[in-house]
């Protein structure tokens, strides 16, 4: 059993590539786009084009890590033994949410605080006070509120997430388990799972989306926003998930994980692509039916103004693709295949989040260029810089996780 | 009856943890194995056996695209061409509250048609008899049946499979098919026609 795991030359490289190349686009944004600039609506464009791609980005990728510990909790809690053998893989993801989110807390804050009203109109007293929609939501969408409740939610994700890290990390200095400290042993995990998954309920399933990315639509609101939010940075989660898999496979890792465990997380993939694309269509046909124009006019933009081409793009490359390439059961075991797919549904999502973001910012002016493109960089940088750090301090198989056997001999 | 009349060897066993090596001996052995008969799902016998993959997922998928090609065709003929009817100012090719509807007949079609398709492939059906090698294969034993070619010896083979640790082990002359009928008149035919072998 391999202790640590020396990372491969050219992966080390690749992370400080990104991140010189995010950097740089940063910088460039940060010099060029007049970011402190004024910052009404409209008016400072690249300002806003500054914050608002920052927005998606943090708030997406840390979604996105979060994501893994929801994935280890879940299968704790439903007792799943298959993903044992690979476990070490959405920890080491989900060890990236205290940096992007002290990253991502920083950006809301600069915006929140610095009377971003352009992103955010709620933030802006003098709105607030003379439009009665938004001033009946005051009491939850205020700054005050906004800054702790965030503040809680980063702080607990990180916490929790590091409490099952370290619990499993721990397994592997005390040695084999026995019946009785096996037994106790996931016990306490269950614990730590069920508390992480009721404030991930509370937060990723309910209050964080809205706070974060609807109330930029200030006077539109929808039930299912934060569930498919949820779908849509969970499959984008295992899709990670996946690619780092194939990448220490590669490498001549993960001894015990086979082309059944890389089967499931194949199916995990379409399965959830599919849920993502049940929600798209359950909060789309909704208001297109009631066809009331408090709730319209987030679509209008978006399916008849110029947003028309990714919104359709957004359905075909994170529903048609997966839908019909991930059907084959050869296709989920095919690596390359399976490699490319999750690349795809990645970049698919943040898509998804880029069309959640900009029209309400940025209206006609959005723009993917090599600007969105290099933060994206960033952080993917940022993402693979601390798990490359997590898989090379620390073992890459639970050996003393009492269900590895289960894992072992999985059979689809 | 559909499939003919054949000589079989059947070997019975307790243990699945005794089949699986006798599967593999069997096979090496370059008998050819009629089916296995167990008890429940054994976890990995299809694959010891040899067995090619179902292509009942293929038919699930065609079914499927025949449900949603089928959904939208009608209801497109029906609300553009057939009938319009003007539904709370919507325009009348209305695809997004066609999906549901969609959706439900491309599951209904592939449910129907994969389970119809799943009884034609194991030969399962109402009024339709088929030949049980050992009737505790449904119960506790594990019942391997070989078929027998011209050159077979059977009673090599029968020696084979007791050294296997096969528990019990008879001769059977039995139809392969599956056919329409009653039990007590057939078996009476068995009888006659084994005399006959």
């Amino acid at each position: 059993m391999n202790q640590s795991f020396e990372l491969p030359g050219s992966y080390k490289k690749w992370t400080m590539g990104l991140i010189i190349v995010g950097a740089v686009a940063l910088l460039y944004g940060f010099i060029m786009y007049h970011p402190f600039g004024h910052s009404a609506r409209g008016v400072n464009v690249s300002g806003t084009r500054f914050w608002a791609v920052l927005l998606q980005n943090s708030v997406y990728w840390l979604l996105v890590v979060n994501a893994a510990m929801f994935f280890i909790g879940v299968t704790t809690l439903a007792m799943g033994g298959w993903q044992v053998a690979l476990r070490r893989v959405p920890e080491a993801i989900s060890s990236v949410v205290p940096v992007l989110g002290v990253i991502a807390f920083f950006i809301l804050m600069a915006i929140v605080w610095g009377g971003h009203d352009d992103i955010y109109p709620w933030v802006n007293e003098a709105t607030v006070k003379s439009d009665k929609i938004i001033n009946g939501k005051s009491g939850f969408l205020n700054p005050k509120f906004f800054t702790v409740w965030s503040a809680i939610t980063i702080g607990l994700w990180s916490f929790l997430g590091y409490k099952m890290r370290s619990l499993s990390l721990q397994s592997d200095q005390d040695g084999p388990m026995d019946y009785e400290t096996g037994n106790a042993w996931v016990k306490k995990n269950i614990l730590w799972a069920s508390l992480f998954i009721v404030f991930f309920g509370l937060t990723v399933g309910s209050t964080i989306p809205w706070l974060w990315l609807m109330s930029i639509d200030v006077h539109w609101y929808s039930t299912m926003f934060s569930w498919y939010t949820f779908a849509s940075t969970f499959v984008a989660g295992l899709s990670l998930i996946a690619l780092f898999i194939v990448f220490l496979k590669n490498n001549g890792q993960l001894q015990y994980v086979t082309d059944e465990h890389i089967h499931d997380i194949g199916k995990f993939m379409f399965a959830f692509s599919v849920f993502w694309a049940y929600l798209w269509f359950s909060q789309y046909m909704l208001i297109w039916y009631a066809n009331i124009p408090e709730e319209t006019g987030y679509f209008k933009i978006r399916v008849q103004g110029p947003y028309r081409g990714i919104f359709f793009l957004n359905l075909i490359l994170n529903f048609g693709c997966p839908l019909l390439i991930l059907m084959k059961k050869s296709s989920k075991r095919n690596y390359t295949l399976l490699t490319f797919m999750a690349i795809l549904i990645i970049f698919g999502h943040w898509i998804d989040f880029w069309q959640m973001v900009m029209p309400g910012t940025m209206y006609e002016n959005a723009q993917i260029m090599p600007f969105e493109f290099g933060i994206a960089l960033l952080f993917i940088g940022i993402i693979m810089w601390r798990v490359g750090v997590y898989f090379s301090t620390n073992s890459l198989t639970a050996k003393n996780h009492p269900f590895l056997k289960e894992s072992m001999i999985h059979h689809v | 009856m559909a499939g003919g009349i054949k000589k079989f060897v059947v070997g019975c066993f307790d243990d699945e943890a005794v089949l699986f090596p006798a599967v593999k001996n069997v096979r090496r052995k370059g008998y050819k194995i009629h089916d296995v008969y167990t008890p429940f799902p054994v976890h990995g016998l299809d694959h010891a056996m040899g067995l090619r993959e179902t292509s009942l997922h293929t038919a699930g998928f065609i079914y499927g695209i025949t449900g949603t090609a089928t959904a939208l065709t009608c209801i497109s003929w029906i609300f553009t061409k057939d009938w319009p009817l003007n539904i709370g100012g919507k325009p009348h090719f209305a695809l997004p509250a066609w999906i549901p509807i969609t959706f439900e007949l491309t599951v209904l079609f592939a449910a129907v048609g994969m389970v119809l398709t799943f009884c034609y492939l194991c030969q399962l059906s109402p009024f339709v008899k088929k030949h049980h090698f050992h009737l505790r294969a449904t119960d506790d034993l594990f019942v391997m049946v070989i078929e027998c070619t011209d050159k077979t010896n059977d009673e090599e083979v029968q020696a084979f499979l007791t050294a296997a640790g096969a528990s019990e082990v008879n001769v059977q002359v039995a139809e392969t098919g599956w056919w329409l009928g009653r039990y007590d008149r057939e078996q009476k035919l068995y009888r006659e026609l084994e005399k006959g072998y």
